[in-house]
């Protein structure tokens, strides 16, 4: 009988194209999604050193971080983006995907989104692949059983010469979430609850496998809200064994297996999972149910509270380099220990991101959104994924909700997940955002984030502070 | 890629938990696409006021530490995106060492590709090292890649652990694409295969 393998092995063993000893181990990867921001140094070095593109059939090139995403300069196309840097990354992108034989999802085409909405939407996102992208949520895609992780420029152009990667093998963790959650919880705010339980460094080394009812009980938005997050708890990727639903997710989009050739990918995919007595080198478990609708009052991810208690006190934390991270945030959040959280005002909403960008989270908004207003200090905006999330929430008359409630419909793109475009805080600004970065100047220098659910967001937006939702359902 | 075998130069203490790699290079500086003189934002929003005038506490604006080569900092260092532009800036402003408990995967694996030498060290020894940084321009710290060791400003000795194979591409100063490609027939055998077990893909 053969060992009994985790998930993650499963799919490692799979790639494997060499490992001399010695040397890191090389694999192959599967498909690479590409950016504007970290591919232009990638391709030159290729010119640089007269490589080519050894698959450009595997690649798939769309800008997100630069693009606007208001209606006026949207229309404009690449010359609507009035940042001449930005701009230029776009156009770059552009051109490199051009010499380089690649496809391209350019500005002004439906299918343009968050490069991590995309690829799934597309069906580029399959089970048991490996997806590489310049992105640290490339993680996301792990929600379908594919092994995938960001990396560096360097790495996109090793990716791009070679179609293999060199690098170590992770150690294996799963998180189980048995139970069922209570209601006004979602993906989120498990994901929360883990990277507040295992800290930012928890899941460093590891690659993170998520496993048990609650888990099993996600729809393939919530599995991707959950894997998105992975790295947030330090982990290179997180996996979700893939079941009827993703099979049902994958089928019939445009790059998803046809005819014959989708029988035998399903039948290669019923086989990636945890064989049983698969050793993990650790283990977590929580219970769903004592999840309550969470936020975060610091700088880190894992800073997190749940909504109906106060800011916690640095004092009660006993490493001292942990302790003056906690004042140093507290300070940059303009928070003091013992405040309620549900007492704090917000300035902005932020509803978008590859975390809580797609159709079922406007869908959860819209269902608190309607027939209620924003009020009237709050500049709320929702910012779908992709251009066809976009569509999508039209035709089920979303946008309408979201107007008539007072929020801003924009257009898709990166937006106010970190502001590398026009949409960005101002110095102390104060926002609950269903992004998944609440650093520093993450949304605008001095800008102060509040992580949440999308249902979280749009209760912070109706009430004017941080709110649990579950006094308005 | 400069080869890593031994420098010795002043450190600059930076005590401080998930340094992360929105604090090492804020996002307005991402727009670039070249990967040189990015070490004047390196910490832009931690070393200058909103209209851009140096805060003199800053350890980076102390006179003392303008040359410093070696950064000495708190766990998960690098914490956050993929950004190779982390690297990149600290690089250009002259680190080509950085030392602290622990750090993020990605940014761990993208100082290889540059020759920057990361040396994680348990917490007592980095409290060590961050008081010897501490000591401005005196903080003078050797380290040895070859002996995987560090030396003090009094002569005590540290050594640290290192992935053999990334320690030869870090001496070397290798480039690490032609020697995967030096590979290129295991490349074209696993594609082989992979073509007749999953011809969908
Ligand atoms: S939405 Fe945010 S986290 Fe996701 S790819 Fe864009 S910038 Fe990165």
């Amino acid at each position: 009988m053969t060992r009994a393998r985790t998930l993650y092995d499963k799919i490692w063993d799979e790639h494997l194209v060499s490992a001399a000893p010695g040397e890191l181990p090389v694999i192959y990867i599967d498909r690479h999604l590409v950016h504007e921001v970290t591919s232009p140094q990638a391709f030159e070095g290729l010119r640089m050193a007269g490589r080519t593109v050894r698959h450009p059939e595997k690649t798939l090139a769309v800008p997100d971080h630069n693009v606007p995403t208001d209606k006026a300069n949207r229309a404009g196309g690449i010359e609507g983006i009035s940042d001449p840097e930005s701009k230029l990354q776009v156009q770059t992108l552009a051109a490199n995907a051009a010499e380089f034989g690649i496809e391209h999802l350019a500005m002004d085409d439906i299918r343009q989104g968050i490069v991590h909405i995309v690829g799934p939407e597309q069906g580029f996102t399959q089970p048991g692949m490996t997806i590489v992208c310049g992105d640290s949520h490339t993680s996301t895609h792990g929600a379908f059983g594919a092994l995938a992780f960001g990396i560096g420029t360097s790495e996109v152009e090793h990716v791009l010469a070679t179609q293999t990667l060199r690098m170590p093998q992770s150690k294996n963790m799963r998180v189980t979430v048995n139970g069922t959650p209570g209601p006004g919880v979602g993906a989120k705010d498990i994901a929360l609850a883990i990277i507040g339980k295992i800290g930012t460094a928890g899941g460093t080394g590891y690659v993170i496998e998520y496993a048990g009812e609650a888990i099993r009980a996600l729809s393939m938005e919530g599995r991707m809200t959950l894997c998105n997050m992975s790295i947030e708890g330090g982990a290179r990727a997180g996996l979700i064994a893939p079941d009827e639903k993703t099979f049902d997710y994958i089928k019939g989009r445009p790059q998803a297996p046809k005819g014959g050739g989708w029988e035998q990918a399903l039948a290669y995919w019923k086989t990636l999972f945890s064989d049983d007595g698969a050793h993990f080198d650790a283990e977590i478990v929580i219970d769903a149910a004592d999840i309550p609708p969470l936020v975060t009052w610091g700088t880190s991810p894992e800073d997190v509270a749940p909504v109906t208690g106060v800011v916690p006190d640095p004092a009660n934390e006993s490493d001292p380099g942990r302790r003056a991270a906690k004042e140093r945030a507290l300070d940059y959040m303009g928070l003091t220990a013992g405040q309620k959280l549900s007492e704090v005002k917000v300035d902005r909403v932020f509803i978008g991101s590859c975390t809580n960008g797609r159709i079922e989270d406007l869908r959860a908004v819209a269902s608190i959104a309607k027939g209620r207003k924003v009020a009237a200090h709050v500049n709320a905006m929702i910012v779908p994924g992709s251009g066809l999330v976009k569509e999508q929430a039209e035709r089920e008359g979303l946008d309408a909700i979201f107007i008539e409630a007072g929020f801003d419909w924009r257009e898709p793109g990166c937006s106010m997940c970190l502001a590398m475009n026009a949409d960005k805080l101002k110095p102390e600004e104060r926002c609950a955002s269903t992004s998944n970065r609440n650093f520093e100047g993450r949304q605008g220098r001095g800008g102060r984030t509040h992580l949440v659910s999308p249902v979280m967001a749009a209760a912070a937006a109706i009430k004017g502070t941080l709110t649990d939702v579950r006094e308005l359902v | 890629m400069e080869p890593f075998t031994t420098l010795t130069a002043v450190a600059a203490p930076l005590p401080l938990v998930n340094v992360d790699t929105d604090m090492i290079i804020p996002k307005q500086f991402l727009k670039t696409i070249q990967r040189s003189g990015l070490g004047n934002a390196l910490f832009d929003e931690m070393r200058r006021t909103p209209d851009g005038k140096d805060i003199p506490d800053f350890v980076l604006n102390k006179p003392a530490y303008k040359n410093a080569k070696i950064l000495v900092s708190g766990a998960n260092f690098g914490c956050g995106s993929s950004r190779e532009h982390a690297p990149w800036a600290l690089l250009d402003f002259g680190f080509r060492c950085i030392i602290a408990p622990s750090f993020a995967d990605i940014f761990y694996g993208n100082c290889f590709k540059n020759g920057i030498l990361p040396i994680a060290l348990p917490q007592d020894q980095i409290d060590k090292l961050m008081d010897d940084a501490e000591r401005g321009a005196n903080a003078i710290i050797s380290v040895d890649l070859e002996k995987q060791e560090i030396r003090g400003p009094d002569g005590g000795v540290i050594t640290f652990d290192i992935d053999p194979f990334r320690k030869q591409i870090l001496l070397n100063g290798w480039d690490d694409i032609g020697l995967t490609l030096r590979d290129g027939a295991a490349i074209d055998d696993y594609e082989a295969k992979a073509k007749l077990a999953k011809p969908w893909l």
